[in-house]
């Protein structure tokens, strides 16, 4: 497929490009630049997109998302997983390997790649286990993962509780360049907790998750950073004191990146009032200060990418009691609007939040990707940033209707993707 | 005024002049408990669920008895018995009542937030009889009936709610009710069982119990879960009536006229020393007794209200 | 609005007290009465009727106040539903003369549930009504008035307001004219 991107805004922060360019594609990749575009327009065999008045970005890549297969194909297949990462302008996703089987294992990784080049619609990037099963207890096989096409080991939805193993698995991942991802959380301190423990916790009458648990742990991780000199990837940062943590190791040198999530810079503990379960997400939702904090952590570069954290639940899943209901959000066709208002709100301009939706988890996990320079995979979104939509959780390509953001008027639209040069989306 | 509420949930989303309706509705049912026939038609085809998934044999009596007193249709629904053990969901186990023609649930539930599942996702009226660390508003209803009677106005009274706070439901009903019909409330208890940021609701918080309880009107105690100490919140049951129990010499700190009250049942030599569970017996009767009234006319206004019309 | 006085403040007092001598017949003095108004008007009216009897008999018949509220059958139908209010009947009603006292009687459903309100607290020897306006016409229960003030004959799209010193400030019974039908039963 030839496909030429005419007169669109280009914003492609891994070259510092911020112009009017036409994109050219053919061959699945970034073919040229064209000035003049009249002799190609000619051409039947090549599909023209009239980008003028809109933004056209290297592909969004989404280093946290919940694809659910295998196992729990009720709520997620890697097939709908892809269609609403492409809905939502992401590429690439990186799924977590809290599937059952877990991704604990060659063979569970190879199946996740087969049937993400099956569905054909995104790139899919599976995270190894880093332990067998997620028990925290024995390592599991990395080097095999990683020969399979793992790019990088995490237990997430669990933390590593036993030290000395993550100690271990942190030395050891370094033999495959591989970076390690925290689910940064001291169960003993949330202990049973279904929702950020404070004011509203208090009148809820439901156990909290104080911040502590999560700041523990990342403070845990940064010591064993800098210990094993291995790349330590801090995933969905709620606390503002975790972000102050980071933000040290950092000046000192340590190896560390992190991650924020869509609804934890936009919303506060209040959203689970009325015991909203749709709400409910590990880690939660925080104070105001807490979000605001993971705000000037992004506005700072502490934050260094936006990532979703998607987890869809079925809709029965999520009626229950709330402390019955599992944790998450779906989280990946809402995520360009949201994180648009950090642009509104000032927090940052249009390019550096693209970079963190780009270059920025490419270069975590070592991808190509997350450019559109001339000869790389032609993966492109185009979208509208003006565009004013109302959340429609019912038309969601994801199975997972769970978003607190239903009925929110946002602005910002996807209107193509494009992965290794096939339009996506639309479909 | 017209009650508007179709559920009680919680004293949280009560107004004040919701709550003193409630009030004066009750001492309207007391008058008929106090009646040689204890029954009027009010409720006469309504069809009232007590829908009760913790053993709680007072709290479901006495709504039974304020239903019955209503003409109220009950049947009375317990897990043990249901299709819960077969891992049916609450709100499947709800509709089902709801299709034999409740339209009044009482749900009393270990989790905080189960009836607020039901009122979004039910058309009947919704009456939390008790709702994990949430809410029991029936209870401080009563609690507020009864020292309205005795102290005849709430307003500028002092109160102090000695324990448990964190796991008390009760705690957090009275805190409300108090405080919205405008008297001053303390709290008291080990920092362990004081819940976070609980000042921000214009409470008065306190960790020795001779400072809480200086010239207060009512001392409402908790009753203390005794596996509070297994999770490492206290260090003895011993420790804790020590440091955080109403003895009499304790409570001459109070003013002359104090009322002691406690939701039932005592841990005697826990919360209570012995002689100060006997001296207040008499009011934790009346207590009960209110109860039923109280329960009459949430019931009665709920089925009645703006919302049901 | 239109309205008509049926009955000032002179003809209400006059009324009342024959209504007073006419209880006293009937039931051969004050000695088995029970006087019970009902809420809010009916009590006003019971309370002048107990004292025009003991100005009569020099004795003071027992007064209580009955809320029919919880007895409607109406129930569910309306919402502007009063508040429950107080009934306070501080004695036996046991082979006792009840006298009911209520401003209008108009459909009859107010009366019905009154006596099965008082049949609640006992069996009493009587139950009689005095009614100081009878509605004619439209009554939905075979229910009557022992003693009446004024009957008159109303239309459906009147209503009768009675006016009571106590509360309104001034003795008036008024027939208004309305725009729709009178529900109030």
């Amino acid at each position: 497929m030839k496909i030429l991107v005419k007169g669109g805004q280009v914003v492609d922060p891994s070259q510092g490009i911020n112009e009017i360019r036409t994109l050219y594609i053919e061959d699945g990749k970034i073919k040229s630049y064209p000035r003049g575009t009249k002799e190609l327009e000619k051409d039947p065999s090549i599909k023209v997109i009239d980008a003028s008045g809109k933004i056209v970005s290297p592909g969004f890549i989404d280093l946290h998302v919940h694809l659910r297969e295998p196992g729990f194909e009720h709520k997620e297949t890697i097939r709908t997983g892809c269609m609403a990462a492409a809905a939502g302008g992401f590429t690439s996703v990186v799924c977590m390997p809290n599937t059952n089987p877990v991704n604990d294992n060659a063979s569970v990784t190879e199946y996740i790649l087969l049937k993400a080049r099956t569905a054909g619609i995104v790139n899919v990037f599976p995270v190894g286990a880093i332990t067998k099963g997620l028990k925290g207890e024995e390592l599991s096989e990395i080097g095999e993962m990683w020969e399979a096409g793992c790019i990088a080991i995490s237990d997430d939805g669990r933390p590593v509780m036993n030290s000395r193993v993550m100690r271990h698995a942190m030395e050891y991942a370094k033999a495959f360049g591989l970076p390690v991802i925290s689910h940064a959380e001291d169960l003993n301190l949330s202990s049973g907790g279904v929702m950020n423990d404070g004011f509203t916790s208090t009148m809820l009458g439901l156990r909290g998750i104080p911040n502590a648990s999560e700041e523990v742990m990342v403070a845990r991780d940064i010591t064993l950073a800098e210990l094993t000199k291995t790349h330590l990837h801090i995933a969905h940062v709620s606390t503002a004191g975790a972000v102050r943590l980071i933000k040290d190791a950092k000046k000192r040198g340590v190896k560390v990146t992190a991650e924020a999530t869509p609804h934890h810079f936009t919303l506060t503990d209040k959203s689970v009032l009325s015991y909203d379960t749709n709400a409910k997400v590990n880690p939660p939702i925080r104070s105001k200060e807490d979000m605001e904090g993971i705000r000037e952590g992004i506005r700072e570069g502490v934050i260094d990418i936006i990532a979703t954290d998607h987890a869809p639940h079925t809709e029965d899943e999520k009626k229950v009691e709330f402390d019955l209901a599992p944790f998450g959000i779906s989280g990946l066709e809402t995520a360009l609007p949201l994180a648009l208002k950090l642009v509104e709100d000032g927090v940052l301009t249009l390019t550096e939040l693209i970079r963190k939706l780009t270059i920025n988890p490419a270069q975590i996990i070592k991808s190509d990707r997350g450019t559109v320079k001339l000869g790389a995979p032609a993966d492109v979104v185009i979208f509208d940033p003006n565009k004013v939509i109302k959340v429609d959780r019912d038309k969601f390509r994801s199975k997972g209707k769970n978003t607190p953001f239903h009925g929110w008027q946002l602005s910002g639209q996807v209107l193509y993707t494009i992965v290794g040069g096939h339009i996506v989306f639309p479909t | 005024m017209v009650f508007e509420q179709k559920h009680i949930l919680g004293l949280e989303e009560l107004s004040s002049d919701e709550i003193r309706l409630i009030l004066d509705t009750a001492e309207s049912m007391k008058e008929v408990s106090e009646r040689d026939v204890k029954k009027v038609p009010a409720l006469k085809g309504v069809t009232v669920v007590n829908l009760f998934f913790e053993p709680s044999t007072r709290t479901r009596a006495s709504f039974e008895i304020a239903e019955k007193r209503l003409s109220a249709d009950v049947l009375n629904f317990t897990p043990t018995e249901s299709s819960v053990v077969k891992g049916e969901t609450l709100l499947d186990t709800a509709r089902n009542l709801e299709a034999m023609g409740a339209s009044v649930i009482v749900i009393r539930h270990a989790m905080s937030g189960a009836p607020w599942l039901l009122s979004r996702e039910l058309s009947s009226s919704i009456v939390n009889a008790g709702d994990g660390f949430h809410e029991h508003p029936s209870q401080a209803l009563l609690d507020l009936f009864t020292v309205r009677e005795v102290k005849k106005e709430i307003s500028g009274l002092k109160i102090v709610i000695v324990g448990d706070v964190s796991h008390s439901r009760v705690a957090r009903s009275n805190i409300w009710g108090f405080i919205k019909l405008g008297a001053e409330v303390r709290v008291v208890g080990p920092p362990t069982m004081i819940p976070r940021d609980i000042e921000k609701v214009d409470v008065r918080v306190y960790y020795d119990i001779e400072d809480a309880l200086e010239g207060v009107d009512v001392v409402m105690m908790l009753r203390l879960q005794k596996e509070r100490q297994e999770s490492g919140l206290l260090p003895s049951l011993r420790e804790y009536s020590r440091f955080y129990g109403l003895t009499r010499e304790r409570l001459r700190l109070a003013k002359e006229d104090v009322i002691v009250m406690h939701p039932g049942p005592i841990n005697r030599g826990v919360e209570l020393s012995s002689e100060v569970a006997d001296d207040v017996h008499s009011v934790i009767l009346d207590q009960v007794s209110n109860g039923i009234a109280v329960r009459m006319a949430m019931l009665y206004l709920v089925a009645s209200s703006g919302g049901n019309a | 609005m239109k309205s008509k006085v049926i009955m000032d403040s002179e003809t209400i007092t006059r009324a009342l007290s024959r209504i007073a001598h006419e209880i006293l017949e009937r039931n051969k003095g004050a000695k088995e009465l029970r006087i019970i108004g009902i809420r809010r008007r009916g009590i006003h009216l019971a309370r002048r009727l107990v004292d025009k009897i003991q100005e009569l008999e020099g004795i003071k018949p027992p007064l209580g106040t009955l809320d029919i509220t919880l007895y409607r059958d109406d129930f569910r139908r309306r919402s502007d539903w009063p508040s429950v209010q107080k009934t306070e009947i501080p004695f036996s009603v046991e082979d006792k003369n009840v006298i009911l006292v209520d401003d209008v009687l108009y459909t009859g459903r107010t009366t019905r549930a009154a006596i099965e309100a008082i049949m609640d607290y006992g069996r009493p020897a009587s139950i009689q009504l005095a009614v100081l306006v009878d509605r004619g016409g439209h009554r939905e229960l075979p229910i009557q008035a022992d003693y009446v003030g004024i009957k008159v004959t109303t239309i459906r799209t009147q209503k009768v307001d009675v006016l009571i010193k106590e509360l309104d400030g001034r003795d008036e019974a008024i027939v208004i004219q309305l725009e729709s039908p009178d529900i109030s039963g």
